[in-house]
């Protein structure tokens, strides 16, 4: 009778501290991008409250909520999300429109973001003729160009072969450490979340089955 | 996010869709159009009859006997005596109008068919009387020369169409003549003027008979000009004025003869028509009332000019309804077209969302798009609405030549016109745009994202 409600995620607690590398891992339905889509800001708990920056984005307008994504968050995602009728360069720039920067520094700014993910030479490209390891790193760079504390990424190598989606791992990874950037990796891919994350929080149903720290991680930096 | 950028995008987003953008400008330029032929046809006709009708004569008021049945007034006159019981239009009378408060001067409407010799040529034309008082009239604008020196000057002035047949020019559209260039050659001239002069008593000096004498004038050409200030009075209308006292002096067989003309005698002349003029426009309509007490017609442009606003006001409002509705139509088919935009774009306003664009960027981008479209639609509506003008005064005009008359305007786009059809389909484009925007900027930025 009527529609049954499905509660996405339910009874999450959880705390992320700031430059920590975190990946949400669970089976596809478990809840890790709903959660993640919290955090951005995207979609409001129906109770509860998420607090970011001491924040509750629960509390907050669709207004104050977009300048929160604009100026807080950078999300990637699996299928990239650029626009395809615009060039690179326009797509990097996008955000910054939004938080009205002048005209006359928006270019630079976008690339230099580009040069960071290490794409300056194809600035005037649209999104079709780049590979999708270059599109996800467009897609970085965007995310980026606002300089956010906080990096959401779903799913990032979801679409990519293995050597690319280590590329594009690897950039987040160095993002993370040389910016101090909170990473929020969702992914079903238990490797590569042991690979990057510093923590690793299961879900299933909706709720947290384990958090714990990822030993593999821990080693690897005390290694170097 | 700042105007130019919501503009930007917007242009970009029309470019991307450019056949279906294009189609539904082309419909709200359809929709312009029709609104602006439309009404500039109807300011064109306004126009076109309020040029007809001069705007000389507004605080004049013409005065016929109840006796002449070929009088101005249609309508039965309800106030006053019976036609068969109402004065003559005599000296008596004319005082009687002099007298009604408000009426600056009463002075006889005389006017006959004259036969004029300039440089051996000869010419008929209608010649009337002109008191000095109509110096300042609206209708001596623009008049090269001079005005009568003295009320009973041996002087002319000529209507520039009559001056340009006396130069021996045939022209049919007065706005093909320049005043000053037919004026040049003419003022200072000289020309003989033929008339009948009704004398009155002839053998039995009683009232009942008179002679015709021939008599010739010579008259000196003073002024030349530009408007028609006898425009009003049909088939009797002059183009040649000399002083009315001049006029009044020379006794004169008249235009507008009737029986009671019999009745008449040197001393004691009955008129067809009193020309009464009124201190001010605004007091027409009290003196016409008081003369209509006296027992006789009256008219007034004020009367044609009111019912002829009024028609042509509820003609307007109807252009201007059916002009509308093209429009309508157009608007429709712009919500039509952002409304598809939403679904197309669902997943890009979802990016857009996601990476910070609030509800009031998103709306306001397709706000641009609507406007865009309008201030398009509105620009090309109007070259389009003005080339049907062009293209609707042409074909009436080969018409009119081809039936024998002059050449009219009958359409006008004034500028107020151009401005007001941009700014209303600027206005109707963005109410069109209201609801596809408000539910763009409502879309769930999830839901959007998830959107394939």
């Amino acid at each position: 009778m009527g529609r049954s409600t499905i509660r996405a995620v339910d009874g999450v607690s959880l705390k992320i501290g700031s430059g920590e590398f975190v990946a949400l891992l669970g089976a596809s339905g478990s809840g890790k991008s709903s959660l993640l889509n919290l955090i951005a800001g995207l979609d409001s708990p129906t109770s509860g409250s998420v607090v970011v920056a001491d924040r509750d984005l629960a509390a907050l307008s669709r207004e104050e909520l977009a300048v929160y994504r604009r100026h807080t968050v950078g999300m990637v995602f699996q299928s990239f999300n650029l626009i395809p009728s615009m060039t690179v360069l326009e797509n990097v720039e996008l955000p910054l429109r939004f938080a009205e920067v002048e005209r006359s520094r928006r270019g630079a700014m976008a690339a230099k973001a580009l040069e960071q993910v290490g794409l300056s030479g194809r600035l005037r490209h649209r999104p079709i003729e780049l590979s999708g390891g270059e599109q996800q790193r467009v897609a970085l760079a965007r995310a980026l160009i606002n300089q956010p504390n906080l990096l959401l990424a779903d799913e990032p190598t979801g679409n990519l072969d293995s050597r690319t989606g280590t590329e594009v791992m690897e950039l987040i990874r160095r993002l993370n450490e040389s910016l101090k950037m909170t990473v929020v990796l969702v992914t079903h891919e238990r490797d590569l979340a042991e690979k990057y994350a510093e923590r690793l929080i299961s879900l299933a149903d909706g709720k947290i089955v384990a958090d714990q720290p990822n030993p593999a991680r821990a080693m690897a930096r005390g290694e170097s | 996010m700042k105007l130019y950028d919501s503009v930007e995008l917007a242009a970009r987003n029309l470019r991307e869709s450019l056949l279906r953008n294009s189609l539904t400008t082309l419909g709200i330029s359809v929709g312009v159009a029709s609104l602006v032929a439309m009404l500039s046809l109807g300011i064109g006709l306004q126009r076109l009859f309020s040029r007809k009708l001069q705007r000389s004569l507004f605080d004049t008021v013409v005065v016929s006997s109840r006796r002449d049945l070929r009088s101005f007034t249609r309508e039965q006159d309800t106030e006053g005596p019976a036609a068969a019981e109402s004065p003559d239009l005599d000296e008596n009378a004319r005082a009687k109008i002099a007298a009604v408060p408000g009426v600056l001067e009463a002075y006889p409407d005389l006017r006959f068919i004259a036969e004029l010799r300039f440089e051996d040529k000869p010419h008929l034309t209608m010649i009337a009387g002109l008191p000095l008082l109509d110096k300042n009239s609206d209708a001596f604008q623009g008049m090269q020369g001079t005005f009568f020196s003295t009320e009973n000057a041996h002087e002319v002035i000529l209507q520039k169409m009559f001056a340009a047949e006396l130069l021996g020019k045939h022209v049919r559209n007065p706005d093909e003549i320049k005043v000053a260039e037919v004026a040049q050659p003419l003022l200072s001239k000289q020309m003989v003027l033929r008339y009948a002069e009704r004398e009155a008593g002839g053998a039995a000096a009683d009232s009942a008979s008179y002679s015709v004498i021939s008599r010739e004038l010579i008259l000196t050409i003073v002024g030349v000009t530009d408007l028609d200030p006898d425009s009003t009075r049909g088939n009797f209308r002059a183009r040649l004025f000399i002083p009315q006292k001049l006029m009044e002096g020379m006794h004169a067989m008249q235009a507008y003869e009737t029986p009671d003309s019999t009745h008449a005698t040197s001393k004691e002349a009955i008129y067809s028509f009193v020309v009464a003029r009124v201190n001010g426009a605004g007091k027409v309509e009290s003196v016409e009332q008081a003369i209509k007490k006296l027992g006789f017609n009256t008219f007034s442009i004020l009367d044609a000019s009111h019912s002829l606003q009024r028609a042509f006001r509820i003609v307007d409002i109807f252009l201007g309804i059916f002009g509308s509705l093209a429009l309508t139509v157009a608007s429709i088919g712009i919500i039509n077209t952002l409304v598809m935009a939403i679904l197309e774009r669902r997943r890009e306003i979802g990016i857009m969302k996601a990476v910070g664009a609030s509800d009031a960027d998103v709306r306001g981008l397709f706000f641009a798009e609507a406007g865009a479209m309008g201030v398009l639609g509105g620009v090309l509506g109007v070259i389009i609405g003005w080339l049907i003008g062009r293209a609707i005064n042409f074909g009436t005009n080969i018409y009119l030549v081809r039936q024998g008359f002059s050449r009219e305007d009958i359409w006008a786009v004034p500028f107020w016109l151009i401005a007001a059809a941009l700014a209303f389909s600027f206005i109707v484009s963005l109410i069109s745009g209201l609801y596809p925007a408000s539910r763009a900027a409502k879309l769930d930025p999830v839901q959007a994202l998830r959107y394939e």
